[in-house]
Formats: structure tokens, sequence, C-alpha cells
């Protein structure tokens, strides 16, 4: 379906002066598209030109309309010389390619350079016009709507999840061309950016062709990343969830409404799982050993539990479910341990799988939350790594390696859910670490079994759906039930009854990558729990590198799932949520963080203390020293009992949450590796309290543990933080937020550290990250820091680089600790029916329209925020200031923003930038540098978005920063990647007033 | 080990009143914290001078990159670069532009040209307000000056609107300017004692009565270019005619008597009134008379001094006096029936009156 681009090139203004002697400029701006460009006339002696140029035209197939952005190049005419480019502006058209987005781009610019930075800005007017086409053959994915978003989209309802989607392009970087031996560093610099703007409007193009395939119209949680592997090339890969989402019309909504009842209780085959098994279950591809052992099931397993047929409805799902769960297993059992040949495997599953689910490749999500009833049962985190060699990528058009690699890990990480008893993989992210020719590719998930009636066709009748899977089980508790069998437990775990139901079996901690969900019951308020490790190796090259690097990597996992396990239990909690953790790769040394939310889940035991044991019981000077760090752990432990306000409900222990009556098994040594659970036991080290963890300090490792233990120290009074996107425990935000990002860079120039030395200084590192963040943000508490998200880096030798970005949410203090009933319905994304009463038209057009509160708005808004930037957020406001026009853009990497109702998703923003300077210290330093350069990337961002018509971003983030400098010779570079939904949101209390409103305004910017 | 790099972004620009309030103030990073720490933030919130470091180095970034911005104020509101609130945008510019009055002191009435500018380090040495602070407010002045120097209409609202600034703020720097412009002698000793508010209240009263701009609203439409910056040339003209007051020995008395009666018995400074009344009559209408020479307009606050108010504290008239006098001498001259001059001796009078008022302190 070939379409129509117009491109209006308004005015200019604020321009830089490019003629020193009248101290004035001639511009004239260059549009182009694909091969076509268009040229304004010149406007002279003028920093404020105004062209109100024709309109320009491209006809262009869709295909390069996905593929290409808009080019807008500003330059100063110079009659005897070559003309000066003043800067740049890439605008991406795809928000205009689908219907439900933005109709119009239109709105000021800045104008960028990768020299200078922003230097003026530009207005500018862009429309599309498509034809319609029904070309089966075609390349291109028009109209498939893209979210950054990781759960299902307010105001819209999933009618179908299809699954995963994945697609990769590769290239050869420009930088590292030959011809980039004689261009300008500028040149060089915008070739980059534009290949890597073609490359990901490609990969979009081609995630929505599979979509399409698929059947689906959306992709939930896109998550686009670039892996710069210097010489070898450039390689933009994206995953993502395809997606049938419908908006929500007056009938669906209505269905979806009244509280859908959650997951069919789902027969469960229930075996012991506690999620960090699977952590350590990972696998290398270049090491040998053998993956997660796990047993062949006698096939009396299959047969229902003994507690299910209580449940009325449990044959129903058994009949997916149990065999989903089961079948995998009894195939790879036969097979050995070679699960992650994926051959026999497929070629198993193919045969032995009914459902639609299993049928697909990989069974993966990369959602983070999910509608009510979605999650049936969580078992834990899975997680591969693998190291590869980069070797030069020959054929751009067959990126074949790359696409094998990942496979490779998919399938390694599929077949850890299988041992889990999980068909599923949710909160599903991959990553990369590259130093030199050195590659870390790693994936991470958590595995769960879904309920089958989103997965298949046919299924759609949500409403008739809730009146079958009328579940006797509360449903806050399910998820938290083991999906595995408790008898053939791939892990040592304890199990104990759910504290909830008394019903099914639950792990004793629980880790998970995803979001809480909304349903589930939390204990007191939980907080950020982070693990942090640094591991020295030599330097070295090719394969010997490799191998060192991979032989590493088990114990840094085990040693920063041992962290988080302690500082869990230091702060009485037994769940983790949003886990990410990263293992960053340098030349001489690996850096692993492990960010996570903890929390007290109700339906999971209380967890037990943590128990010092000494090496030598005998001698008196230890058990002194021992007896002194017990007390100084158990103080802790009620500290933090109090400050999180963790008092559980005292169960009896005589009541159905006993723990079951089978051998306690607590093993340090994950990686277990024989079949008979006699061994297992063996291995049991508590002893003394019920479920105390047991901690020896018969070593520096173990001294050194239990320090950085008792190091952490809590927010400051008024401040809370958390990894996932809402701190459980919290539920009445206010309006103010304050998004922001902080890039630190430590030089190590201690050439002869420790790992102990070199972990004290990354701790401290965080650490003062974070108090760094309470400080700047005192003004804002009562807050909470959500979405904390570390990134790690070793951009050279000696420098350890972390980037944060993270928002900052302002609550009531005097909130009741019940959670409002309707915010867990909006939050799994039903709708109300006033949604409905917005007609489209009304945000449908022009930059500004209908996110303006009305006055009276203004002042309830004022009222209600104590951050000063909420009081100026509307428009109006901002508008009856004096000259000022600009949109206030709000920017959260969550989701959502608090006290507004997002009314429509204009589109995705996924930019890319490169900023270099030859004059470092005249920019105030590395420091001076970066700075101005994130503030041009949020500049630029909230341009874009005010030029779609929209008032925030929500799902932001900045998924690289890579900074290079050379102080010595007065030069920095630095690429940063930002995405994010763009979206028109509008206050709660405004819902009424916004039709008239949004009326007028359209009319006033009109005419303007 | 060391920070090689360390910023903090906020999609709405963060800042810090007091630490922004250290900037304008010229503290460097390092005195800047050290008089956070001495002004107890740590206090109030557990933290490390290492925090404070940082914050302040981010916040100093911040305000120099924005400091482009506030040069030309009508930018900081459509830019894009700072996500800045309105009302924090209001406070960014009004204490950018606000200025030390000790400061402004040293510089009133002189030329705003780099000579005055290289003088700043004495001037900074003798006030106590840092050099670099020093620079930011004259180069303010200088800003101003230039920008309104080519505007037409009024000057208070000129300034108002380029520089988005209180009205208050936006009156002070009219002074400032019409001051600069005029080059009025601020600096002799024996002006010392009158404040800066003191002398922008007078420039007030003369940019109000005395220049084109303050005649009537017809002369907006003349090509004037500096209305309300130059004094009103055809009136300085016509101040010539108020000689015939001293000069006409007839009328001369006959003032005299008309407030030498409406003054007896109601000040116990009579006696000195009536025996200084030539002189001081002398002294108001001569400084009238010669102010078509800009010179002597240079020296209008230092005659005023000299010639009225001097005499009047040497004989330890009380403020009251002055007031009665001066009144019932404006009055009394519309008694006078040969003195035709009665709208320009009240424009004269009546900023003459109100000027002394103010200066007549100690």
């Amino acid at each position: 379906m070939p379409g129509k681009l117009k491109a209006k090139i308004v005015a200019g203004r604020h321009l830089p002066v490019m003629d020193r002697a009248s101290d004035l400029t001639d511009a004239f701006v260059e549009v182009k598209f694909g091969n076509t460009t268009f040229k304004t006339d010149v406007c002279p002696k003028s920093l404020n030109p105004q062209w109100n140029s024709e309109w320009f035209k491209f006809e262009v197939d869709d295909e390069d309309l996905q593929d290409e952005p808009l080019q807008i190049t500003v330059l100063d005419h110079d009659t005897y010389s070559a003309n000066d480019a003043i800067g740049k502006v890439y605008i991406d058209i795809d928000p205009l390619l689908c219907t439900e987005a933005a109709s119009i781009i239109s709105g000021w610019f800045p104008i960028y350079d990768t020299i200078h930075g922003i230097r003026g800005e530009i207005n500018v007017l862009v429309k599309v016009e498509l034809f319609n086409d029904l070309n089966r053959f075609r390349q291109s994915s028009c109209g498939v709507k893209f979210f950054c978003t990781t759960s299902i989209p307010y105001s819209y309802r999933a009618v179908m999840v299809h699954g995963f989607v994945e697609e990769l392009v590769v290239n050869e970087d420009p930088e590292y061309q030959w011809i980039d031996r004689i261009r300008t560093p500028r040149a060089s610099n915008e070739a980059r950016q534009r290949l890597i703007s073609l490359m990901s409007g490609e990969l979009q193009r081609k995630i929505g062709l599979k979509v399409l395939e698929m059947g689906g119209n959306a992709v939930v949680g896109y998550l686009q990343c670039f892996d710069l592997e210097g010489e070898s090339g450039l390689v933009v890969r994206a995953i993502g969830t395809a997606c049938t989402l419908e908006k929500f019309s007056s009938g669906s909504a209505s269905i979806t409404c009244p509280h859908p009842s959650t997951a069919p209780p789902s027969n469960a085959c229930n075996s012991p799982k506690d999620g960090k098994e699977l952590v350590f279950g990972e696998e290398l591809p270049l090491s040998s050993g053998p993956p997660t052992p796990f047993r062949a099931l006698p096939s009396s397993s299959s047969s229902p539990p003994p507690f299910s047929p209580s449940k009325p409805c449990s044959r129903q799902s058994s009949s997916s479910d149990t065999d989903l769960s089961l079948t995998p297993k009894t195939g790879m059992g036969s097979g050995g341990s070679a699960g992650k040949e994926a051959g026999p495997l497929k070629t198993l599953l193919r045969q032995q799988t009914q459902t639609t689910l299993e049928q697909r490749e990989f069974p993966f999500f990369t959602l983070t939350s999910f509608p009510p009833g979605f999650l049936v049962h969580v078992g834990g985190v899975v997680s591969a790594r693998s190291v590869k060699l980069l070797d030069r990528i020959h054929n751009p058009d067959e990126p074949e390696t790359r696409d094998a690699w990942w496979e490779e890990i998919r399938q390694e990480i599929k077949s850890h859910a299988k041992a889990l008893g999980c068909h599923a993989v949710v909160g599903y992210s991959e990553n990369t670490s590259i130093c030199e020719e050195v590659c870390i590719l790693s994936a991470s998930g958590t595995a769960a079994i879904l309920n089958p009636r989103y997965m298949r066709e046919g299924c759609l009748d949500v409403g008739s759906i809730d009146h079958r899977f009328d579940d006797p089980s509360p449903p806050n508790c399910g998820f938290c039930h083991i999906p595995y069998d408790e008898l053939n437990m791939p892990f040592p775990a304890q199990l104990a009854y759910c504290y909830q139901c008394r019903r099914q079996k639950v792990p004793d901690v629980l880790f998970t990558t995803i979001d809480l969900p909304a349903e589930a019951a939390v204990t007191g308020k939980g907080c950020l729990i982070q693990a942090r490790l640094c591991r020295l190796k030599k330097k070295a090259q090719g394969e010997v590198n490799a191998t060192a690097i991979s032989n590493l990597l088990p114990f840094m996992e085990y040693e920063l799932h041992t962290q988080l396990m302690n500082k869990l239990k230091l702060r009485s909690m037994n769940a983790l949520f949003g886990l990410h953790i990263q293992i960053s790769v340098g030349e001489n040394m690996l850096l692993g963080l492990a960010s996570a939310t903890g929390v007290y889940l109700t339906a999971l035991p209380a967890p037990g203390g943590i128990q010092i044991a000494g090496k030598t019981p005998g001698d008196l000077n230890n058990e002194q020293h021992v007896a002194a760090i017990q007390k100084r752990i158990n103080d802790a432990i009620a500290k933090n009992k109090e400050l999180y306000q963790i008092n559980p409900p005292e169960l009896t222990d005589e009541g159905v949450g006993s723990p079951i009556p089978e051998p306690r098994q607590r093993s340090r040594i994950f990686r277990s590796h024989s079949e008979s659970s006699d061994e297992l036991s063996e291995l049991d080290l508590s002893h003394g309290k019920k479920d105390a963890f047991v901690l020896e300090i018969d070593d520096t490792d173990a001294v050194e543990d239990i320090h950085s233990l008792l190091t952490d120290a809590p927010p400051p009074a008024g401040f809370h933080s958390c990894s996932t996107e809402t701190m459980p425990g919290i539920y009445n935000w206010t309006s103010g937020i304050q998004m922001f990002t902080s890039v630190r860079v430590l030089r190590l120039n201690n050439t002869n550290l420790t790992n102990q030395g070199l972990n004290k200084i990354f701790t401290d590192l965080c650490e003062n990250l974070l108090k760094s963040f309470y400080f700047k943000l005192r003004s804002t508490v009562p807050c909470c820091l959500c979405h904390l998200n570390f990134t790690v880096a070793v951009p050279e030798e000696e420098l350890v680089q972390v980037s944060v970005t993270a928002v900052a949410m302002t609550f009531d203090k005097d909130q009741n600790q019940e959670k409002p009933p309707e915010k867990a319905t909006t939050k799994g994304g039903s709708e109300t029916e006033d949604q409905l009463q917005f007609p489209l038209e009304l945000s449908a057009d022009s930059s500004s329209t209908s996110p303006q509160p009305s006055k009276i708005s203004v002042s309830s808004l004022e009222h209600c925020s104590p951050l000063p930037e909420g009081r100026s957020r509307s428009l109006c406001s901002s508008r009856s200031f004096g000259v000022g026009s600009v949109t206030m853009v709000k920017m959260t990497p969550l989701s959502f923003l608090p006290g507004t109702r997002i009314i429509k998703y204009l589109g995705i923003i996924n930019m890319f930038f490169i900023r270099e300077t030859t004059s470092l210290r005249e920019e105030g330093g590395v420091s001076g540098f970066l700075h101005s350069f994130i503030a041009e990337v949020f500049a630029m961002v909230r341009a874009h978005v005010a030029a779609l018509g929209g008032n925030a971003v929500v799902s932001y983030s900045m998924k690289d920063c890579v900074l290079m400098e050379n102080p010595n010779k007065n030069q920095a570079q630095c690429l940063i990647n930002v995405s994010g939904d763009a979206v028109i949101c509008v206050r709660e209390t405004d819902q009424e007033q916004t039709t008239n409103t949004g009326q007028t305004c359209g009319t006033i910017d009109g005419a303007t | 080990m060391a920070v090689e790099l360390d910023v903090f972004v906020g999609n709405t620009t963060i800042m810090d009143e007091e630490v922004y309030q250290l900037w304008l103030d010229g503290y460097t990073v390092n005195d800047a914290v050290r008089a956070r720490m001495e002004g107890g933030v740590l206090d109030e919130f557990d933290a490390t001078a290492d925090v404070l470091l940082s914050d302040t180095m981010d916040q100093y970034r911040t305000f120099q990159m924005c400091e482009r911005l506030l040069h030309s104020p009508a930018k900081l509101a459509n830019q894009l670069l700072f996500q800045i609130p309105p009302h924090r945008q209001t406070m960014l510019i009004e204490r950018y532009y606000a200025f030390d009055d000790v400061f402004v002191r040293e510089v009133l009435g002189k030329k705003l040209s780099k000579g005055t500018k290289k003088d700043l380090d004495d001037i900074s040495a003798k006030t106590g307000v840092t050099l670099k602070s020093c620079r930011r407010q004259f180069d303010n002045f200088k800003r101003i000056f230039k920008v309104v120097e080519e505007l037409k209409g009024p000057l208070v609202e000129n300034i108002r609107q380029h520089f988005l600034l209180s009205d208050k703020l936006a009156r002070d720097y009219a002074a400032i300017v019409f001051f600069a412009n005029n080059r009025f002698e601020t600096g002799k000793k024996k002006l010392q004692y009158i404040t800066f508010q003191d002398f922008a209240f007078c420039a007030g009263q003369l940019i109000n009565n005395w220049t084109v701009g303050a005649v009537g609203e017809g002369l907006w439409l003349l090509p004037l270019a500096n209305m309300d910056v130059d004094l009103d040339k055809e009136f300085l003209q016509e101040l010539k005619e108020l000689k015939v007051l001293i000069t006409d020995k007839d009328l001369l008395d006959q003032h005299k008597s008309l407030v030498c009666t409406a003054l007896r018995g109601k000040t116990k400074a009579f006696n000195e009134m009536e025996a200084n009344f030539k002189n001081l009559s002398r002294g108001l209408v001569n400084i009238a008379t010669k102010l078509t020479n800009t010179k002597d307009v240079r020296d209008f606050f230092i005659d005023l001094v000299e010639k009225f108010i001097e005499p009047c504290r040497s004989d330890r008239w009380t403020a009251a006096d002055v007031k009665l006098y001066l009144t019932h001498y404006t009055n009394s001259a519309h008694i006078l029936d040969t003195f035709k001059h009665q709208v320009v001796w009240d424009r004269y009078m009546g900023v003459i009156k109100s000027c002394i008022f103010k200066m007549y302190h100690d």
C-alpha cells in the first residue's frame, strides 16, 4: 500500500549565528525522504526565519515509510563556499501509519548537531496519506501497533496473546568502514545515526510482519537493543509479545469490568521450587556441564495430584496444563541431560502437545504484568548466559550466526522452564555485554503457567469464560502455588501449605522477573534489594578469554544469588519481584549487579532468621565473635521488620500452614547432581531454628558477605525504593513525579586491587548513588523511587560506569493500608465505561488538544500535589504564562502516570543519538558533556511527543549510554538510545470536562 | 579511585533555590559546599559531604547551561532544553536579575562601558560582593540598557516585557538605565548617604514627569527612540523662564512674603526659613535654568544637596519643616499675578519636592 508523505517547513527560532560578520544566519532547509530531496527558499539574515514552505510531497512505498525516517537538515546558505550544516532533525513517521495513533506531527523540534548539540528549533508539519492495498505478499506491516509498555496498554483489552516475536538485523558499523578514515566525525556520526534509524525501522517492519502472520495486531513489551560489536558490525535486535488488542467498546468493557475471576485452579502438579535454582541452572554453551538435572517423571505423576479432585474445574485445565508440564520432562528425561539439543526436543514437543502455546517455538512473553487471571502459577526465575567470540558479519542479509546464538539461549531458557513444570516464560528479556571480541549473551525470565484462554482461538468470549471458571480459591495467592510436582522436585526446597488458602503448596521463597501481580496480598512494604559483585580476571585474548569468562560466570551467579537471599532474609521478606541480573564484562574484570524488589508475600511462609555458624565451635574467642555477629544480624532483622511494617498474622503450627512433613532440604549447592533425595538430605544444613538460613563464617568470603549484608543503609525517613513499577504496600500515589537519569563513572587507580577491595568500591558506588538520589529528591518526601533500573558497564580497563533511570513518585502519607479496590481493576487493564465517552476525534488532531485540564482542575491539582512540577503541568497554565508555549511533557519509566488516565497511545518513541566533542574541557569536562547530552536527549524526546500531540511518555527507558572519552585529546563521544510510548493522558478528575476543553482547544490550535 | 564523571539530570530540571543563590553570589563549588554544610543541610538530612559536592556540581552545571537563556528571558519560556515549570522560571529570572544595593550604588550613573567593567575588582573589594557576582550584575545592567535603548514606548513596561521581571525590579532597572543614560553623578562624598532606593524613587519621578513619554499619549506616535530615557528637551528650555522668580526683585519679595505669611507660627524653624528664603529659592531656580546643559543635568542631585538640603540641614530643619516649606513655596507661586509659567513650575517643583523629601534624611 503506497502512500503519500507530506511535509511543510514553517519556521525556525533561536538559530545559531552562522555568519560572524553580520551576527546572523541565512538559513534554508532540505527535506529528504529516501532518495528524494526538497529545499526551501533561503530566509536571509534571520535567526528566527519564517519559511512557510509549500507542502513537500513524497510518493513512496509503505515499506519505505516504515523503514526510513524523514530527514530535515537546516543549513546556512553561503554564496561563495559550501553551505554549512546547522543541524538535523530525524522524524520517525511510524506513528502516522497507524490509524489509532497520531494523525499529524506538528511542532517545534530541536535542531540537533552531533558536534554542537541542540542549535535552535524548527517548526514542522508532517502528514501521511495511505492508500489501501490488499496485497497479501506485501513486505510492510503498517498498522501494527507497538508498545514498549510491558503490560496490556490502558484502554485496550487483550483479545488474544499470541506470544513471542523476535528479529534481528545486522550491518557494518559505519564507524569502522574504511571511508571513516577520510570523512569528518560529523559525517560519520550522521551516517551511524541514520543507519541505526533505518535498521530499527526495518526491524520494526519485520516484526510487524511476523505479528500479522500470527494474526495479531500489536506488539506489547517491545524491547529493542543495539549491540555495537565494533569491527564485527552492528546488530539491532528486538523482542516483543504479539497480541490482538481491542479498544474498549461499551460491550466488552462492561463485561471485563467486574472483577474477573482469576485463573482456573489448575490442578497443578505440585512440586517444590524456589526460583533460585533456576538462576543457577544456567548453562554455558561453552562449558560442557550438564544442564539442570531433571528426573524422568513416572507416568503416574500425570494423574491428578491428590488434592485436586476437590476442585470442580480441575479437569478442564488438567488436560492442557498437566500434559504440558509433564510431557516435556518425560521427553527430556529420556534424552538424558541433552536438554538443550533442540532437534529431538522440538519433535517430541510437536508430537506430544496439543495447545497452541506448546506449538510455539518459544512460549515466551515480554510482559511483566498481566490481565487478572492470565498468570496461573509462577515457578521461579530462569536464566541462561552464553559467552561468544565475535567475528565479522560477512553477509548482512543473513544474520544467521547471531540468530543461532539467541536460538540456543532461548532453547535453554525453555528447557529450564520445563524443569520447573512450567510451559511458559514471562517477564522475559535479553541483553548483551560486549568487550572487545567477547560477548556475553544473557536471557532471563520467570517460568510460569498461564491461563490458556488467552492463547486459544475461539476462546475470546471473556464473559462466558468468567462464568465457567468460578474459582473457589482466593484469587490472590494462586500464582504463588508451585507448578511442579512436590514428590519429584527438580531441586530441593521447603514447601508449606499456602498461608492464604491453606490448600495448595507454596515454596518458602519466590524469585521472579515480573511485577507484583495486582491481586497479590502483601504484608507490610517492599524495598529495593541489590546484590553487587566484582570479579577480577586476567587479561586474555580470544578463546582463552572466553573460557575464562564462562568459567567465572556460574560463580558470579551463585554469589549474587546468595547475596540476594541473605539480604532478603535480613529484611524478613520472602519474595523478589522485578529481578534483573546484569553481568558486564571488561578487560580485566566482571561486574555483576542484581536488583529486585523484596516483599513479604502473605501466602508464603515467614522467612526464618539468619543463623551464623562458626567454623570451629570449640574456640571461645571465635564463639564470642560469632555471637556478636549473630546479635547484630538479629537486631537488623528486628529493625527491618519494623521499618517495612512486616507483621504477618501469627499462625499456629497446628494449622494447615505448617510445613509439610518431609525432610527439609537446605542446600548451598544448588546444582544438584543426583537422583536420590537421600543424598540431598545429607546436605541439610538447617539446624537449630526450623528454617533459619545458615551462614558459615568459615572463610573470608562469608565474612565479606556478612559485612556487605550489614552495610546496606535503609532509605532515609520518608523514602522508599523499588525496582518494580510500584512499591508493594503503597497505593495512594499523588500526581507528583520526577523522572531522572544519573550516570556515574569511577576510575580505579589502584592497580593491585583484590576482589574484596573491588567489591567494596562497587558496593559503595551503588550505595552512594542511592544516597545522592535521596538527597536530591529530599524536597519531594514522602516519595518512592520506582523502577530503579541500574545498568553497569566497564567502558575501559579501569573505569566502572553505573547508569540509573528511575522515577520519584509522591504519595499521600496518611494512607490507609488497604488498597483501593478499583486500583486492581485499572491495573489489570480493564477500564470503566466513562472511558468510552471520549470521542476519538477529540484527541485525534493537533499538538496539544485534549490533555488540557480546565482552570478548575489546575487548582485541584495544586491542592493535591506537593511537587512543584505538578502544579504547572497543565497546558493552560503554561500557556497563560507570557510567551511560554512549550507543552510540559512528563516522562516515566512506568506504564502509567499516577492520578491520570491514558486516553490514547500515539506510537512508540525509539531514538538513537550520538554526540561528540573535540572541546571537552570547554564543555565542562566529561560531566558537563554528558549532562548537556542527557538534557538534550530528554528535550528531543519531549519535543517529538509534543509534536505527536502527546503530553507524556510512559515506559521510558534509556537502553544504552555508551561513553568513550579521551581527555588527553580533549575528546569524548557518547551514544544514547532511548525508547518509550508517547501518550495523551488526562487527570482522572477531569474526565467530564475534557470533552469540552478538548474541542475548544482544538479550534484554538487551528487558529494559531 | 576517583569519580571520573557524575551527573544527575531530571526530566523536570531540578534546582535548589539555596544553591542558586550561592551560585549567583559567585561562590565557587567548594565554597558553596562549605556554606551549605554550615547552613545545616546535612543535619536535616543524613548525608555526607560527597553527596553535597555531587549535588552542588550538578546544580552549578545546570545553572551554567541556563545562564545563556537567562540573558534573554523570553527564550527561557519557549526553549526546549530544560523543562522548567513557569513559576520556577519566574524565580530563576527574578533572582538572576536581582542585584545588591551596595553594588549598584557604586556604578549608578556611570557609563556602562568596558572601562567601568575594569574597575569591578575595586568595587568588589570595596563592597564585599564577589567579583563574579559583580560581573553578572554589571552585565545585566548593560544588557538591559542595550535592549531598551533601541525600543520605543514606556521604559518600565519595556523592561518588564523583555526581561519578564516583576514590576518592582523593572522599576529599579528603569532607574539604573535612566541614571546610566543621563550619567547622573552619584559617587560624590556628599551623596554617599543617599541609598539606591532613594535614587530609584527620584528616577521614577523624573521618568514619569520630565521625559517626553511622560507628557501624553499623543506623543507615542512620534518616532522618538528614547522617550523615557531622555529628558524632555522642550521642557528643559521652558525651565529657563522660571528665572524671573529670582531675577525680578519684586516677584522674589512678593513670593517670600507670601510664603512667610503662610509659614508663620507653624514651625520652630521659621526664622531660619525667612532668613534663607532668597538663598534657597535662588538655588532651586538656578538648578532649573541650568538643566539644558548636559553637565548640569549630571550634577542635578549634587546641586540639590548643596543648594538646598545642606543649608536646611545645617539649620536643623526637620523633614516636616522641609515638607511644609516646599509645599508653601510651590503653592505661593500660583498667587503671584505676574508669574505666567504655572504649568512648567508645577511640573518642575512636583519632582523637586518629592526628590527632596526622599533625599532629606541622615
